[in-house]
């Protein structure tokens, strides 16, 4: 019975670590960057979520689950905005600068981000208000499933698919396919590349807002250091099911969730971190594609 | 103006050299030992910059955990004089092959990566280093405290006690650090790095081993920044796992990058900006790492090469059309 909990309690990581992993892999399909920014706009998720949450419910003077969407949208907009700031004012100009000119900016970048939230909000842990946490749980031959993790699978999958179906069936979606494959010709195509990727830069961002908000709420308190933390695991997630590949990131972020949690408890939780980034290095030295990535020749 | 700038051009090296030498010993002379400690930091973050610049610089091959050879040397020093009661001095050495033998075998298997591919892993390889040292390993690493207790280094009878003599240490091996990495530059390995980080394809189809070779750029590196992590406990007698965090990685990465990659004075002014400032601005610690990314994207964008770039890379990335500066008729 313990396998089955810790199951569903891996499968509720690793939709955290799929939404995040989802902005990382879709920046680098159209920019071949690592968004080391992601991380922090993640993390700006889970303190604009708290600053919303208090504002609204201080706005309401009493408690209630409810106050959860309108943040979630507020979140959503505020970091997808950020996104979009970071990608013109860092990546734009620096799209032909080579390959270590984006990765240093994208480093600087984190490095804004994270220290405005620590100056603003502080360094110390910061909880959700009471009262917004949705309690109980259902028993399940044995395991239990808390209504939260039930909210935080179906709205992950949501906006998995969402996205999913987004990128298939429009236009908007296909002209992101086009332009991860090649910009100029794209640009011959007919397609706005700058319009295509800052559209990249909101749902990333924005899906990475929710998901700071979400994790904030699943575990009750986080801090600064969360960024950093969560999104290099999500980026290992990203790599595990190939980089650049939308499917590849939920699969890759739910396989990672699941390895993690049993190896914390079937192994030891201490060493659970070292199992991620071991798990990476495997997957790099005999898979560099990840798992769903397809075999791309190598550039020159 | 610019007829003094080419006659100082003209100056023979040599000078440049024994001047830059003179400053260097001079000037910790009128400090307080605060100031002594920052030059000595100074000194130790270009010797991590210039041995990461090998790998960054010459071979032009991605490294963000960089920080984990400099921990594992001053783990290797201090453990060595802990429990063997090895002179301090005695364990660079150790430090040094220890670091590079772990370099080997890190870099070994992930060496056909490239680019973001070969930056992650070694962010991982880092982390894993980090996680192996706050566990614990075989119960010798001392967890999240790390170690404490280590020898100051003993010199001729002489116990390095004050700032200024680890200064002066720190400049001994700097000055070897810097004659190295000169020759090396210039050395059929260093041209054959070059060649690797120019066009990987274009060198092997020119007889060169790129196996080999990017090997040899990251034990090299890795055992010189082992050097450094031994200093590092020397002087600082208490060693962390916080040694290998990401963060000092990236100061490290961004020493090479800023200051122009591939440019022994631009690691020099690298860590003049990454490192020497913000130490000096301490009361402003809160909005520092604010500060340092402005920097860097500001940086970025208007001069990718680097503050002080190799002319090689300058090149690169500008385009020849910038040199092309009419030159002053002879006489002028």
């Amino acid at each position: 019975m313990q396998f089955i909990q810790q199951m569903i309690n891996g499968i509720t990581i690793g939709a955290f670590y799929s939404l995040v992993a989802l902005g990382y892999t879709m920046v680098y399909g159209v920019l071949k960057l690592i968004n080391f920014a992601h991380g922090d706009l993640f993390m700006w998720g889970a303190y604009l979520g708290l600053t919303g949450l208090t504002a609204l419910l201080s706005l309401l003077a009493r408690t209630s689950a409810w106050v959860i969407l309108p943040a979630v949208i507020i979140v959503m907009a505020t970091v997808a905005l950020a996104g979009v700031l970071v990608e013109r004012i860092a990546y734009r100009p620096l799209r032909t600068a080579g390959r270590l000119a984006p990765v240093i900016s994208a480093l600087g970048s984190a490095f804004i981000l994270e220290s405005l939230a620590r100056n603003v909000y502080g360094a110390s842990y910061k909880t959700y208000p009471a009262g917004v946490a949705l309690g109980g749980g259902i028993a399940l031959g044995g395991a239990r499933v808390s209504v939260m993790q039930i909210a935080v699978l179906a709205v992950a999958f949501l906006l998995m698919g969402a996205l999913y179906l987004f990128v298939q069936r429009t236009r908007i979606g296909t002209a992101m396919r086009a332009v991860s494959l090649n910009h100029d010709v794209s640009r011959l195509m007919g397609i706005d590349v700058n319009r295509i990727i800052a559209i990249v830069f909101v749902i990333g961002p924005g899906l990475g807002g929710v998901a700071g908000m979400i994790v904030a709420l699943y575990y009750g308190s986080f801090d600064f250091t969360l960024g950093w933390a969560f999104g290099l695991k999500a980026f290992i997630a990203a790599i595990m099911g190939g980089i650049g590949n939308i499917p590849g990131a939920m699969v890759g972020g739910m396989l990672l969730g699941i390895i993690e949690t049993l190896g914390s408890g079937y192994l030891s939780p201490q060493w659970k971190d070292v199992i991620a980034y071991g798990i990476l290095i495997l997957i790099l030295i005999f898979r560099p594609t990840g798992l769903l990535g397809e075999r791309v020749a190598e550039k020159l | 103006m610019k007829n003094l700038l080419t006659r100082l051009r003209n100056v023979n090296p040599l000078w440049w050299q024994i001047g830059l030498g003179l400053v260097a010993v001079l000037l910790p002379l009128p400090m307080n030992d605060y100031y002594r400690s920052v030059i000595w930091r100074t000194g130790l973050y270009v010797m991590l910059g210039l041995s990461l610049n090998i790998i960054v610089g010459y071979a032009g091959l991605f490294q963000l955990g960089h920080a984990a050879f400099y921990a594992l040397g001053a783990y290797t020093s201090a453990l060595l004089n802990i429990h063997f009661n090895v002179p301090l001095l005695l364990t660079f050495p150790v430090s040094v092959i220890v670091a590079a033998f772990f370099g080997y075998l890190i870099t070994r298997p992930i060496l056909h990566l490239r680019g973001d591919y070969l930056c992650i892993v070694t962010i991982a390889f880092g982390e894993v280093v980090r996680l192996a040292l706050v566990n614990n390993t075989f119960g010798i690493t001392g967890g999240a405290n790390g170690l404490s207790g280590i020898d100051r280094p003993v010199l001729f009878g002489l116990v390095l006690r004050e700032p200024i003599y680890h200064y002066y240490l720190m400049l001994f091996f700097l000055v070897i650090t810097i004659f190295a990495m000169q020759r090396l530059e210039h050395s059929r390995l260093g041209r054959a790095w070059m060649y690797v980080r120019e066009n990987e394809v274009a060198a092997e189809a020119m007889g060169i081993d790129t196996t080999r070779v990017k090997l040899l750029a990251f034990v090299i590196g890795s055992g010189w920044a082992g050097l450094a992590g031994a200093l590092y406990a020397g002087k600082i007698t208490v060693i962390s796992p916080d040694l290998s965090k990401f963060m000092e990685s990236v100061i490290m990465f961004c020493i090479v990058v800023l200051g122009g990659t591939g440019s022994i004075p631009g690691v020099f002014v690298g860590t003049l900006g990454m490192v020497t400032l913000p130490e000096l601005s301490r009361p402003l610690k809160a909005w520092r790492d604010a500060w340092l990314g402005v920097a860097m994207v500001t940086m970025m964008i208007l001069r990718p090469e680097g503050l002080w770039p190799s002319r090689r890379v300058r090149l690169e990335i500008r385009g020849e059309k910038e040199e092309a500066v009419p030159v002053p008729a002879a006489g002028s």
